[in-house]
């Protein structure tokens, strides 16, 4: 399958700074360069972050 | 050849998987497991989308989300790396460690107790200082160090009171007088292919908690008791920790069945996501036991405990 990626610049949730996108793709984890909040990409059309869930119990390898 | 992968978030590791599926030319689709539901009553043929697959990689970071979804699928005859019962055993230590002592891999002594006070003389049994750790959990989390009877009494009682029922499950370890670091090394079916040492000033040594990572040689005595662990575990693709005992040698101290391996590529050489992917094609092709390199004996033998006079 071709994956969908997308590359743009959009606000942090957390601290209204700019986060620069390249080639991500939905439900992808990236972090805020300004703030360091890891962020999840929840949609790529339109772009939306989110901050990413606390860890959770059950979480790992 | 079609192949699932079964994710809940994209980190570097699912990325890499997912370029070793394209450079291989497979023919891929993304299930987000906090999208999915499975009709498992079948109704209107809702799980022939599963069926359609030759193969499933799972990379859940949810231990329960992998477990039922692998369990679902294996029941309905599709392939899956790992299998479910790879995952019901690796996501419990407890069950883990009782799989690898069962089959003589070298652990550390564990001690497994029920209640607060059943706990609190097991740890008096086994001597100060002690590993407390949750039987279901990673990445080093709640994991306890306990020098003496004070510490353990007033863990123990935090266990009881503030945890949910399974951090009454107490499972006790020796604590290893290792040097500041651990072996993180990876098996692919038969094979070590690859090991790091995790360097840390911290005795908890995961890389998720600042440990770093330089290549460690695979000798014939890792391979041989990672290869040994893996295959107690049931195979398939694991990462597996191996303590170095001043006086025992090699111990193994967890199995991990959703490894993460991103910082392993680098120092080590290895294509591990690439490694991967062959092995989940081999399994499409040729089935779990002819991958993993087992003989029909073997197959029939792997995780099998022998009562003793059996």
């Amino acid at each position: 399958m071709a994956l969908k990626t997308v590359t743009a610049t959009v606000e942090c949730p957390e601290c209204f700074g700019e986060v620069e996108l390249k080639d991500v793709m939905q439900n992808e984890i990236v972090q805020c360069a300004d703030c360091g909040a890891d962020l999840e990409v929840v949609s790529i059309d339109p772009v939306v972050l989110e901050l990413a869930p606390d860890e959770e119990e059950d979480w790992g390898e | 050849m079609k192949v699932g992968i079964l994710y809940s978030r994209v980190r570097a590791e699912e990325k890499l998987l997912f370029d070793a599926c394209e450079r291989r030319g497979v023919d891929f689709e993304l299930l987000d497991d906090g999208q999915l539901i499975f009709d498992i009553s079948g109704v209107n043929g809702h799980m022939k989308r599963f069926e359609q697959f030759d193969v499933v990689m799972e990379r859940c970071i949810s231990h329960a989300r992998a477990l039922y979804s692998l369990r679902i699928l294996n029941d309905r005859g599709v392939k899956t790396v790992n299998t479910a019962r790879v995952a019901d055993i690796c996501g419990n230590k407890l069950q883990t460690t009782s799989a690898l002592t069962a089959a003589g891999v070298p652990s550390p002594r564990t001690l497994v107790a029920f209640t607060t006070e059943a706990a609190l003389e097991a740890i008096e049994e086994l001597g100060y200082p002690v590993v407390l750790k949750p039987s279901v959990g990673s990445w080093g989390r709640l994991l306890s160090k306990v020098n003496d009877r004070e510490a353990a009494e007033a863990i123990l009682e935090h266990k009881e009171v503030l945890g949910t029922y399974h951090h009454s499950i107490h499972y006790i370890q020796e604590y290893i007088q290792k040097p500041m670091r651990d072996i993180r090394a990876f098996v692919i079916g038969n094979e070590t292919i690859c090991a790091i040492y995790r360097d840390s000033k911290h005795w908890i040594t995961n890389t998720a908690r600042g440990g770093k990572a330089s290549v460690c040689p695979v000798t014939p005595e890792l391979n041989d008791i990672c290869v040994r662990a893996a295959k107690a575990v049931g195979g398939g693709v694991v990462a597996i920790d191996v303590l170095e005992d001043p006086e025992r040698g090699l111990i193994v101290n967890e199995v991990n069945y959703t490894m993460e391996f991103r910082n392993s590529v680098m120092p080590t050489g290895v294509d591990i996501p690439g490694r991967m992917v062959d092995f989940a094609l081999d399994v499409a092709r040729n089935g779990w036991a002819a991958a993993n390199g087992w003989s029909a004996e073997e197959e029939r033998s792997v995780g099998r405990v022998t009562l003793t006079g059996e």
